[in-house]
């Protein structure tokens, strides 16, 4: 099991140019260890933040998209595994930050917590690649490789709260003007 | 021979007066829409979304369920182009909180067209038999989402208008297919 704040450390120092979109706990704590006018946290619902990482991978297939999706997120919508895959979006990167629980509503565990692989799930529904990490030193020599493979690939990361406390900012996560600059950061990197 | 002349003059008589699903697509094209989000419905699959799904300038995405639609379009919107979320009105129903959150609250652009199953020609989606119908442009209206009726021919002019409203102020909208486009 990984310190989440580790495993967004990892992810963050092998970041270039690539949107980050987020949601939940992994979004409060990854647009405060890594800012950047491509961090997109505006999904507004549980269960979007795969839908709307797609939208983009597909408006901007220039652009390598990795989404931070949460573990009752994605089973809210496991379906948009199969669009993803059907969709064949080859510049996303979908992990799932996998805690086993609803964190932000109270800690209860999910359905079947530890007892179903996202990973054979993800790999079923058509994803080129599907991996799953629980010790941090293997997912930060897997990194490289993993941004740079055609997708959709599919990450879970196992991990569980850091001693680290990152305060909300519920305000920052649903900003439309952080969201507009998003849009104009993303325009102003033309594909070339 | 005069009988058949005369039932060919009813037929074209009838097609003019029907609404036109290539009308349809010539408009959304018009609205500068490129991606379609699509999970087939029954007044709008024969024609329109096929229709759609052989267009050279539309890409369709099919969605498993209505709501990954509300989520693909926003991406769309923030990757700089415009799309559409092709639906039935129980879709539409399942995916109210996607659009509460995403849509309304966090201000996107997302354009729904939207097939009544059911809905009788002529009558008001208030005043359908089907319940279903009945309650959409009254929960429409509470969520404060624009919406306008596209079921006679010349109602296609509304699509454009109504996808640059949604635009200008990023809000969704709602265009409502009230009988099935042929």
């Amino acid at each position: 099991m990984m310190k989440r704040d580790e495993c967004l450390k990892a992810l963050a120092s092998h970041r270039t140019d690539e949107i980050v979109v987020a949601v939940y706990k992994a979004a409060q704590e990854f647009i405060q260890i890594a800012p950047s006018e491509l961090n997109y946290t505006f999904a507004g619902a549980m269960g979007q933040a795969a839908p709307h990482a797609l939208g983009l991978a597909l408006g901007r297939p220039d652009k390598r998209v990795i989404v931070l999706d949460g573990d009752g997120s994605l089973l809210m919508n496991l379906g948009s595994l199969i669009t993803i895959a059907h969709a064949g979006a080859k510049n996303l990167v979908h992990c799932v930050c996998e805690n086993g629980t609803y964190e932000t509503n109270g800690s209860i565990p999910i359905p079947g917590a530890g007892k179903f692989s996202f990973a054979k799930i993800a790999r079923a529904a058509g994803y080129r690649a599907a991996y799953e990490f629980g010790e941090l030193e293997e997912w930060q020599d897997a990194l490289p490789g993993i941004l740079r493979e055609e997708g959709p690939v599919f990450v879970d990361l196992k991990v569980e709260p850091g001693t680290v406390t990152y305060p909300d900012n519920f305000r920052l996560l649903r900003s439309v003007e952080a969201r507009e600059a998003f849009r104009k950061a993303l325009r102003d990197q033309v594909a070339v | 021979m005069a009988r058949r002349f005369a039932s060919l003059e009813a037929a074209v008589a009838q097609v003019e007066a029907a609404l036109r699903a290539d009308a349809i697509i010539r408009e959304i094209k018009r609205a500068g829409i490129r991606f379609v989000a699509a999970l087939p419905d029954a007044t709008t699959s024969h024609y329109l979304l096929r229709g759609l799904l052989r267009d050279p300038d539309i890409r369709v995405v099919q969605v498993c369920k209505e709501d990954e639609g509300v989520g693909i379009c926003s991406g769309l919107y923030c990757a700089g182009e415009r799309s559409l979320l092709l639906m039935q009105e129980t879709g539409l129903l399942d995916s109210l909180n996607a659009v509460r959150g995403t849509a309304v609250e966090n201000e996107f652009p997302v354009c729904m067209m939207v097939g009544l199953l059911g809905k009788e020609p002529g009558v008001k989606p208030t005043e359908s038999k089907q319940y279903g119908v009945r309650i959409v442009e009254p929960i429409l209206d509470a969520m404060g989402v624009d919406h306008a009726l596209v079921e006679e021919p010349d109602d296609v002019m509304k699509i454009v208008p109504a996808v640059e409203r949604a635009y200008e102020r990023l809000q969704p909208t709602a265009l409502l297919i009230g009988r099935e486009p042929r």
